[in-house]
């Protein structure tokens, strides 16, 4: 019975294991590439875009101030047709026709080099109220998301661990119930607990490993479902083939049934050995 | 050699005075047998005897008192070196401890493959012993299609195939009819002779007195005679 259950649950584990794995280095993935875009976006709204200032318009002066600020670099103003289609989710397709007070949008690329607050202070100079955001916040933000993800996945990993532990240590516990007269003979023959723990060992580690690589194998298919499904979102071009998975994903999936293994061996020889040290 | 001194066996706890002060299953038990002697453990059944044979191959450990095993304090070592001792200690037990899923000849094989002798010699020894005890025509058969009386032979080749230094056996002809016996207990003595310690507990006086030796007689778990 337990020869048969133990690798099922183990599998099952294994499965659950490749997904939080999955899921770690999709968070991973994903929090590289939004920390990268978000990090460096610099928005900046001005008010009242035409009126006078030095230069010419407040725009074109808090323009001329991105253009000389260090660290800032790709200052676009953006054109009223762009404005519009940002607005038109909210405002509907006839928002230019509402004659409302639409402050220019000015984007740029933030390096990071220099102070925030001193390009705000000059940007203020040249048109007051204008304002500047970067995304440094939603890059935090999208970092702590991502830490928490990691965190859960990371958890969920030692639970699997756990738990599998726990199911190859009932499984041993039940073969040693079951054997417990043999093994007390052989036991009083002086056999080693290490020959007794080994003999019980080896068949876990077998029996775990071969569930596991069931499990792993199990989840490929899901894994490339769920990376077809997550492709719109990755920022990467699709591919003929279909949808890809990492390398470091592959390369981990042989890593899971060892991993069994090693649990499978060392939770059977504490199992045996404890339980050896009970009967005399 | 084997020594008791003052050994008591208690399965409860002695969590209170009270407990510390009921009667153990052995109690206060001291002797001593010298390298190569024979003893017989004698006593009527549920005086202890296979509880004081169980201590002397340490399938129990004293509650108090201390216990040495062939020159070795068995409280102090550790549990390679029980191991170790333990294959020093050839046993036969009253109800075989034969193990079912194997065959006559592995089960007496059993103790020298734990001693990782090499094959030949444990097809040698083994296939000589199965002919001492008349089961050389058996060498295949699994347990259950032994008699009872084969089955102890079975368990009497296993207990003597490493050639041990203190024999311990617990009615060893309580299943076997005169004749079988008779050879069981010519086996013993003949290992008795060349040096090793021999401890056999019955309650079959015949036996007793057809084989002088000195005796260890137990009642309620206490030494009543030594000598």
């Amino acid at each position: 019975m337990a020869d048969r259950l133990l690798p099922m649950l183990v599998g099952a584990m294994s499965f659950l294991a490749v997904l939080a794995i999955a899921g770690t280095l999709a968070a991973a993935a994903l929090a590289a590439e939004w920390q990268g875009d978000t990090g460096a976006a610099l928005t900046v709204q001005v008010p009242d875009p035409t009126a006078p200032a030095v230069g010419g318009t407040r725009a074109a002066a808090v323009l001329a101030v991105l253009q000389a600020a260090p660290g800032v670099t790709a200052a676009r103003q953006l054109s009223r047709t762009d404005i519009d289609a940002l607005l038109k989710p909210w405002l509907g397709a006839d928002a230019a026709q509402l004659a409302l007070p639409v402050p220019a949008i000015i984007t740029a690329t933030w390096s990071g080099a220099g102070s925030i607050e001193g390009l705000r202070a000059a940007l203020d100079e040249a048109a007051p109220g204008t304002l500047a955001e970067t995304g440094a916040r939603w890059a935090a933000r999208v970092a702590a998301l991502t830490a928490s993800l990691q965190a859960s996945a990371a958890s969920v990993l030692v639970i699997v661990a756990l738990v599998a532990a726990a199911v190859i240590s009932i499984a041993t516990r039940a073969g040693l119930a079951q054997g417990r007269d043999a093994i007390t003979i052989i036991h009083g023959l002086g056999a080693l607990d290490s020959d007794i723990a080994d003999r019980f060992a080896i068949r876990a580690t077998i029996l775990a490993a071969i569930g596991a690589a069931f499990g792993a194998a199990f989840a490929v298919p899901v894994l490339l479902w769920l990376a077809t499904l997550a492709q719109p979102f990755s920022g990467l071009a699709p591919q003929a083939a279909g949808p890809a998975l990492p390398f470091i994903l592959w390369a981990a999936l042989p890593a899971v049934p060892l991993a069994a293994a090693a649990i499978g061996w060392v939770t059977t020889q504490f199992t045996v050995r404890g339980w050896l040290r009970r009967l005399a | 050699m084997v020594r008791f001194e003052n050994v008591w066996l208690k399965y409860r706890r002695a969590d209170t005075a009270a407990d510390a002060a009921m009667p153990g299953i052995i109690n206060d038990v001291s002797f001593e047998i010298e390298d190569g002697g024979f003893r017989w453990l004698i006593g009527a059944s549920g005086a202890g005897k296979t509880s004081l044979l169980k201590l002397m191959y340490l399938a129990e450990h004293p509650s108090r008192g201390r216990i040495d095993i062939l020159g070795t304090q068995a409280a102090r070592i550790s549990r390679r070196e029980m191991a170790m001792l333990r294959r020093r200690i050839g046993v036969v037990y009253q109800d075989f401890r034969l193990l079912g899923h194997l065959s006559a000849y592995d089960n007496v094989a059993l103790p020298m493959r734990l001693a990782r002798k090499p094959e030949v010699q444990i097809r040698a020894d083994v296939s000589e012993l199965m002919r001492w005890v008349g089961l050389s025509e058996k060498l295949d058969r699994r347990p259950a299609e032994l008699s009872g009386g084969e089955q102890q032979r079975i368990g009497i080749a296993r207990a003597v195939v490493g050639r041990p230094k203190l024999l311990l056996a617990d009615e060893p002809t309580g299943n076997l009819d005169d004749d079988q016996a008779e050879r069981v207990m010519l086996l013993i003595t003949a290992l008795n002779r060349l040096g090793t310690t021999v401890v056999v507990a019955t309650h079959n006086l015949g036996l007793v007195e057809r084989y002088p030796a000195p005796r260890l007689e137990i009642a309620g778990g206490r030494l009543v005679a030594d000598g």
